[in-house]
């Protein structure tokens, strides 16, 4: 069978690689293997082993996974300038964007996973065996988008991979309504997110309608401060050749939402402390200034605005953002900065005040952020995966042996993505 | 039916009820699906055969049991017959005492409703000690409490003003006034809107109770409650077993699970057979109303025809079916 062909030669590349790829993987199995063990205390204890409370009844396993539905619902940054605007060096790698979609998706499934007090109770999630309370619980949406995101990135770069492997060009009625519907999905799944928290009238920290918004904004600087360094670092491996242009689009959308993010964050902060009397003001005052003498997050949100400040202003000198030491110091930065406020400043705040007014503080255990780390590392390795053996397929360089090559494969196949022209 | 306030347990109410609570009445669903039922019945046979004498308190017939278990509502007698005796097996291996679990349905006729006097609540804090031993409570300092005191200041309530570990030599604290806080089951409850897998809901009766071998424990309706009324069992909750309340209710004060949420849900347990919740029983005040809502002549209808009431929070929305006024 050709297709388990395909798997086959797939799987056959993942176990060829040098030195360094073998201590890269082995280092993730090291970290996934720690978070596994620990989180082998967390079903035998319960949760009791974090440092979440009925105060804080969400913290650190959350918060990553809102920002990892950031990641991959920033893939479409790639999607939408390769097949809509017909952006060719943007084509080259958009596949790139598909794989972290697919790791970041998986991701964050298994950190509302690890979130559950009962994972053995997961059948209960399935629509008819067990009861899927849809479309009232905003919870059961965000299942359904994700494993519907998560199934479509999938198809995609499955159907597009394995046209490449036969050698065959990818027919564009089969696959490019699909890429439509992704594209909206992947707005669907952060949105739906954002209104998880903002659903909530319990919690007027979330309770607004900027949340969404700011959702997108800050998932459009992450994905490609990401994407940015993984793609120059695929090109430095070997793997994929790079165009230098698409680095500096991604650069631009990066530039321009951190803008956008930052001027929400402006926004907000007007409203909380413009008038001191709103029920919203206590959560921010906490997350700002402290309240009561209760001021665990403030060092936190500072950092996060300083960095994305500097990152801000790195990107938008334009030598700066033109030199590649200098956009990757930014990158990183803006990564790091969105993870820190989207994360933990705004999954905890919500829950501090309680609803009855009380404040209780929390600060993830160090076997919580061993599990999560664990994660993390779950879905490096599901991307780095997923390249090695994408990418030779992406250039032809892996196809069918059986000796039935399409005469198109030997000259180079014509429309859709152009697989030797890469390497040109 | 009326339930007098100052009196210990209404026994005229006892025989009312007794007549219709006989067996194990459920609300069928109609909607039941083939697979579900072929599921729930391999469950159900697995703990047959555990609750034969041969296999005795089989461990792991019983987990398969209660992992096919079937949701509360979609569950037939015998399947709830099935996980009721699993739930005394588990008590007994577990804390060592011979529970009583049922699941008394719901009386025709009654909501109940909870009405709570603020000016003569002193902040004793008899009510939350009650519940902790009714509703089989962790006994550690850390454990669940449904029932929160609030102490304020006179002259205003805002809650962030609040304090709820208050403990002066004597109450109340003069300049200051209590208000407790449970859940005020609410007529649109936020909490079962947001359950992803129809674990918590309404029951006919106004209680909004959680199947706690149905929950995930994504603690999402934590989140949506605006009341705090939503705890979790972050660990297994541990109780002495001479302290043990063996008269327990399959949706109320039977020994919970770790690693699901529970909730405040009226002494189901008590009031389905006409009892006072242990809550008001217990108050020395007489602070606390609690009375069936349809019923035109009970004492909390008088309340809220005669006196000054109010809800908390109430511009959210939810209607809680629990209201404060004063004298």
């Amino acid at each position: 069978m050709l297709i388990q062909n395909f798997f086959r030669d797939g799987c056959k590349e993942l176990l060829r690689g040098g030195w360094m790829y073998r201590l890269w993987v082995g280092l993730l199995l090291l970290m996934i293997a720690a978070g596994g063990g620990f989180y082998l205390e967390q079903l035998d204890q319960g949760l009791v082993i974090t440092g979440l409370s009925d105060q804080v009844s969400w913290g650190y396993y959350i918060a990553n996974f809102a920002f990892l539905v950031g990641i991959a619902a920033s893939a479409v940054l790639l999607v939408i300038p390769a097949y809509i605007f017909n952006r060719k060096d943007i084509e080259e790698v958009v596949l790139l964007g598909e794989a972290m979609a697919v790791a970041a998706v998986v991701t964050a499934i298994l950190f509302v996973v690890i979130d559950l007090g009962r994972p053995d109770r997961l059948w209960h999630l399935i629509p008819l065996l067990g009861r899927f309370h849809f479309p009232q619980s905003l919870l059961a949406w965000d299942v359904l988008v994700l494993s519907g995101y998560l199934v479509l990135n999938c198809a995609i770069s499955f159907y597009l991979l394995f046209c490449h492997y036969r050698g065959r060009s990818p027919v564009f009625g089969r696959y490019f309504p699909f890429v439509i519907l992704a594209m909206f999905w992947a707005i669907g799944i952060h949105t739906v997110t954002a209104f998880l928290f903002s659903a909530n009238s319990a919690r007027p920290f979330w309770h607004g309608a900027l949340l969404g918004p700011r959702f997108i904004a800050s998932a459009f600087v992450s994905g490609p401060a990401l994407l940015i360094v993984a793609l120059q670092i695929i090109h430095r491996i070997g793997h994929l050749r790079v165009n230098r242009s698409v680095i500096e689009t991604l650069a631009l959308i990066m530039t321009v939402s951190l803008q956008i993010s930052l001027f929400f964050v402006g926004a907000e902060l007007f409203t909380d402390f413009y008038n001191t009397g709103s029920q919203h003001v206590a959560s921010s005052k906490y997350l700002y200034l402290g309240l009561d003498g209760f001021s665990g997050l403030r060092p936190w949100i500072w950092t996060a605005l300083t960095l994305n400040g500097i990152a801000v202003t790195i990107l938008m000198i334009h030598p700066l953002r033109r030199n590649l030491v200098t956009l990757n110091t930014a990158c990183l930065l803006a990564y790091c900065g969105v993870w820190m406020e989207k994360g933990m400043a705004l999954v905890v705040p919500g829950f501090i005040p309680t609803p009855l007014g009380e404040i209780f503080e929390y600060l993830p255990t160090v076997s919580e952020v061993i599990i999560a780390t664990g994660c993390w590392a779950v879905g490096v390795l599901l991307f780095t995966l997923l390249v090695k053996a994408g990418a030779p397929l992406e250039l032809g360089r892996l196809h069918r042996t059986d000796g039935e090559q399409d005469v198109v494969a030997a000259n180079g196949p014509s429309g859709g993505p152009i697989p030797t022209s890469s390497a040109q | 039916m009326v339930w007098n306030n100052h009196e210990n347990s209404n026994m005229s109410d006892q025989h009312d009820v007794s007549t219709q609570s006989a067996g194990t009445v459920t609300v069928p669903d109609p909607h039941r699906r083939r697979l579900l039922k072929q599921l729930g019945i391999a469950g159900a046979a697995g703990t047959t055969a555990a609750s034969a004498p041969a296999w005795g308190g089989s461990t792991l017939l019983d987990a398969l049991g209660g992992f096919f278990q079937d949701q509360y509502q979609r569950m037939s007698p015998s399947e709830i017959e099935a996980a009721l005796a699993r739930i005394e097996r588990k008590a007994k291996r577990d804390l060592g005492v011979d529970i009583h679990c049922d699941n008394t349905p719901p009386q025709a006729g009654v909501v109940f409703g909870y009405a709570l006097n603020v000016s003569r609540c002193r902040g004793y804090r008899d009510c939350v000690q009650a519940c902790i031993q009714e509703n089989n409570h962790g006994r550690d300092p850390s454990s669940t409490a449904y029932i929160r005191v609030l102490e304020l200041d006179h002259g205003q309530m805002n809650l962030e003003q609040a304090d709820q570990y208050y403990d002066p030599e004597t109450v109340p604290v003069p300049g200051k006034y209590y208000l407790p806080v449970q859940c005020m089951q609410c007529a649109d409850p936020p909490c079962v809107k947001a359950c992803p897998v129809e674990a918590t809901w309404m029951e006919p009766d106004g209680i909004v109770v959680v199947d706690y071998d149905w929950c995930i424990g994504c603690r999402y309706c934590m989140t949506a409650c605006p009341y705090w009324a939503r705890h979790f069992n972050w660990k297994q909750p541990t109780i002495p077993a001479d302290q043990v309340n063996p008269d327990t209710h399959y949706l109320g004060n039977r020994p919970r699970p770790v690693g699901v949420v529970e909730k405040c849900h009226f002494c189901i347990q008590r009031t389905r057979k006409g009892r006072l919740p242990a809550c008001a029983e217990a108050c020395p005040t007489g602070a606390r109303v609690f009375g069936n809502l349809l019923d035109p002549h009970s004492e909390i209808r008088y309340v809220l025809a005669n006196k000054p009431v109010f809800q908390l929070k109430s511009e959210l929305g939810t209607e809680p079916k629990f209201w404060y006024f004063t004298d």
